[in-house]
């Protein structure tokens, strides 16, 4: 016998069913969009003729050639190299921010990081395209190269992973700061023994949700990568990433190279589908506190 | 209303003082069977009592015993707890409050509610109280002035805020924000309170206040109060319930005159818990 | 002393870090002042953006910021409220809604270029257009105004809600008189940083709202975006650095000034929140 219904239709019935049909308009416009890529990628996809993109020699569109590994080596490639490169210094900047900063330097400091976080991606493309590029073009032509792709995508996940990094570590209880000082550790010991791996789970967090951003970026990687398809194998070789891909060729692909491209953004959903799985699994681990 | 005033601090042993007397026993709430569930896990059941008017009824008993669901039963407000199920009777003034024709908003303005944490709205004090008034229709500004002033004497707090009504409730102390909050409950002019452990939360000079305020509430108000403090129960209370865990599950192991109940248990149970054995 | 050398090596990370960001900043500002005037806000671009200013690109930026938020405020502000209000938390279908919200979220914004390139521009036929553009981003911004709101009400202590219906007190009411007045601090910040990203944003307009650099007559033109237009004048204009420099300064202020009010207003709101604990 359940009697905690009440199904007087009051004011806030009828607020909650406004509400409910403004969530589900929302809902289905989320919805939409994986059903509208998935429908318009349906001609590459069909009777496992999506086998092509990891068969196919090469990215041939005009001789239905549409084979997508050499870019998503490249974006592989590109992705980790930049949080290679970010991850040392995110998480330095974000242990220097906590404890070895003087006030007057670690504040600043800090809120320059969150300001840099918000910088439009097309102004770290505008520089690395006019500066950094140039620079290594004196080294190594080309000069637009995945080196510079890497670079440039390391500055722009930095402040990803040095904020988070940042509120795993300050949100650690206070007790762990003073048990390691009981023990005569020294700072340094006590920061790579105790304090890191104690944080540890919030900072892979982190670098899980850099790792995304760096695997849909566009435009910065764009502009400095040289979009050549071919599979990377040197640093100063230009590469193609998938985002780049679908941004140069949208506008005056048809047909089946047209239905490549959306089936491309399908990949690129499913590969940022899989890193926000880890992170939730990582994230629903921590409730618990086993292991 | 009391004759003998507990003074000051609500830790020391006031003498047995219970108010006047409930001569006449007339039933107020009547509950029948009430169990409660959370998440198919029975937490209360087989609790059946009778609630007087005008009295003042102590729940006691060791936490986790279901006193705080068994109060939050009375006035529905379980039914916000998600899981939650409640089975059996509760009579109130001549209408089981189960029944689909209640209102629930209405009911609730009929039965106020004070909780451990005093929770005044972030808003000020005056508004605080307007928001109540307004929402049940009431929009005639000098009647609203006038309640305000009634409820804001009757807990005592008029002459500390009467100069800044406009300011957040949130700026007074804990004492004069649990008192806020049931000047707000009474301010429906409802014909229950019920008071989920008001004192607990409070320093004992400020819980000496607002027991103080709960015995002159006495009689006009019908008052069920859980409290885990004995004494205080002894002091204000006319009739005790005492609740006890057996199995897990919360069940009413004696009820009736508090003065009996204190000094001449009927139960074991109760005798050791009154005597501090237990518990 | 090895002590020593990790203390070195963490203010060289600082170091390298502050050096890398200023060297960016400092080219922005050095190369771009001299581009900022007042008539290059004011006006029109001429020989493909390399000389003339900005205006109807400022313009167009602000049209499809403003048709975005027309349809990503009710949406998103209602769909929060519903999540956090009005549901059960544990329910099949809510928490398939914050799946969907949770994978969208992190959803490449050149994927929602493609979207909006084939629904907007082609299945409803908007073609390049700023409302092709506005409501691209209005999908982009939504999973992350949900969020950010949802998260600002949950926050909001359960007691108020639990005090309201205790004294019979409807939880509309409630909602508009308690806890949206309390958690709106927060409710804004999630906005701001929303429009934040959404006035960043370049790769989900190239193919919504286009590269027409005229000023725009109505929201069926096509109009350039200032993210956009930096794109345009540093990869297909031929001398375009310059104003491409400048147009990124202008870009640079609007967001960080959108960001910095965002981060006072969660900084306040948090201050409000550790008053009420005391």
């Amino acid at each position: 016998m359940n009697k905690s219904v009440s199904q007087t239709k009051d004011i806030d019935w009828w607020f909650g069913m406004a509400l409910s049909l403004l969530m589900g308009v929302a809902a289905l416009l989320l919805l939409l969009i994986i059903v509208f890529l998935t429908n318009e990628a349906w001609p590459v996809l069909q009777g496992g003729s999506w086998a092509q993109f990891f068969n196919a020699d090469g990215w041939y569109p005009l001789e239905n050639k549409l084979g997508l590994l050499p870019m998503l080596w490249a974006t592989l490639a590109v992705s980790f190299g930049a949080l290679i490169l970010a991850l040392p210094l995110g998480l330095g900047s974000a242990i220097f921010i906590e404890y070895y900063a003087p006030k007057f330097i670690g504040k600043p400091f800090s809120s320059v990081v969150t300001l840099l976080a918000g910088i439009p991606s097309v102004v770290f493309g505008l520089w690395g395209l006019t500066k950094l590029v140039p620079l290594i073009n004196n080294i190594h032509p080309p000069g637009a190269s995945l080196l510079a792709a890497v670079l440039v995508l390391a500055l722009m996940i930095l402040p990803t992973i040095t904020l988070t990094s940042r509120s795993a570590l300050s949100s650690l209880p206070s007790h762990l700061l003073q048990n390691s000082a009981a023990l005569a550790l020294s700072k340094k010991s006590m920061i790579i023994g105790v304090l890191i791996p104690s944080a540890l789970r919030g900072i892979i967090g982190g670098v899980l949700l850099a790792l995304v951003r760096a695997v849909g970026e566009t435009m910065a990687v764009l502009m400095v990568a040289g979009n050549v398809v071919q599979t990377p194998t040197g640093l100063f070789d230009p590469v193609r990433v998938l985002t780049a891909n679908i941004a140069l060729e949208m506008a005056y692909a048809t047909d089946n190279h047209r239905a490549a491209l959306f089936a491309s953004g399908l990949l690129l959903m499913i590969l940022v589908f899989c890193v926000a799985w880890i992170a939730s699994r990582l994230s629903s681990g921590e409730t618990n506190g086993y292991d | 209303m009391s004759k003998g005033l507990v003074t000051g601090n609500a830790y020391t042993l006031g003498s047995i003082e219970q108010g006047e007397p409930c001569c006449e026993a007339v039933s107020h709430f009547s509950i029948r069977d009430l169990a409660v569930s959370y998440q198919q896990e029975t937490v209360l059941s087989n609790v059946s009592l009778e609630v007087y008017k005008g009295c003042i009824t102590a729940l006691i008993g060791p936490s986790g015993c279901g006193k705080s669901s068994f109060l939050s039963a009375l006035n529905r407000l379980s039914d916000m707890v998600p899981g939650a199920k409640v089975s059996g009777d509760i009579i109130f003034e001549g209408e089981n409050i189960f029944d689909t024709s209640v209102d629930v908003r209405t009911l609730r303005t009929k039965i106020g509610m004070i909780f451990q944490k005093p929770n005044p709205f972030p808003l000020s004090i005056r508004k605080n109280l307007e928001l109540p008034l307004k929402e049940h229709g009431v929009r005639n500004k000098s009647e609203i002035e006038s309640k305000i002033f009634d409820v804001l004497h009757s807990v005592g707090l008029w002459n500390e805020v009467k100069d800044r009504l406009h300011c957040s409730a949130l700026s007074l102390s804990g004492g004069q924000q649990q008192r806020l909050c049931i000047a707000r409950a009474l301010i429906l002019e409802p014909s229950v309170l019920l008071m989920d452990e008001p004192c607990s939360a409070l320093d004992p000079i400020s819980s000496g206040i607002v027991e103080e305020m709960i015995q002159r509430l006495a009689g006009r108000y019908t008052i069920i109060i859980v409290t885990h403090n004995l004494a205080q129960a002894r002091r204000i209370a006319n009739y005790a319930a005492f609740f006890w865990m057996t199995e897990r599950v919360g069940k009413l192991i004696e009820f009736g005159q508090c003065r009996p109940l204190f000094e001449s248990p009927q139960h074991s149970l109760t005798a050791a818990y009154v005597s501090g054995e237990k518990g | 002393m090895i002590d020593r050398c990790f203390t070195f090596i963490i203010w060289l990370t600082a170091g390298i870090v502050f050096l890398a960001f200023g060297w960016l900043i400092s080219e922005v500002v050095v190369q771009g002042v001299g581009k900022l005037s007042w008539s290059f806000l004011t006006d029109e671009p001429a020989r493909s953006g390399r000389e003339g200013g900005i205006y109807p690109i400022i313009v167009s930026t602000l049209l499809i910021l403003g048709t975005a938020l027309v349809i990503v405020i009710p949406l998103g502000l209602g769909s929060a409220i519903w999540l956090a209000e009005f549901t059960k938390k544990s329910s099949k279908r809510v928490q398939s809604t914050r799946l969907i919200l949770d994978v969208l979220a992190g959803v490449p914004s050149i994927v929602f270029g493609l979207f909006g390139y084939a629904f907007f521009c082609g299945f409803l036929d908007l073609g390049f257009s700023i409302l092709s553009g506005g409501l691209t981003l209005a999908c982009m911004m939504l999973p992350i105004l949900i969020r950010t709101t949802e998260a600002g009400l949950t926050a909001v202590p359960n007691d108020w809600r639990r005090a309201g219906a205790a004294l019979g007190v409807s939880r509309t009411t409630l909602l508009w008189q308690v806890l949206l007045p309390y958690a709106s601090p927060a409710i804004t910040a999630g906005l701001l940083l929303s429009i934040g990203r959404a006035t960043a944003e370049t790769a989900a307009l190239i193919f919504t709202s286009g590269y027409v650099d005229r000023m725009p007559e109505s929201l069926n033109d096509s109009g350039r975006a200032l993210a956009v237009h930096i794109y345009d004048l540093s990869m297909n204009v031929v001398g375009g650095d310059k104003a491409a420099y400048g147009s990124a300064l202008v870009l640079i202020i609007m967001v960080v000034i959108i960001n910095l009010s965002a981060n006072a207003l969660s900084e306040f709101w948090l201050e409000k929140k550790i008053n009420r604990l005391q």
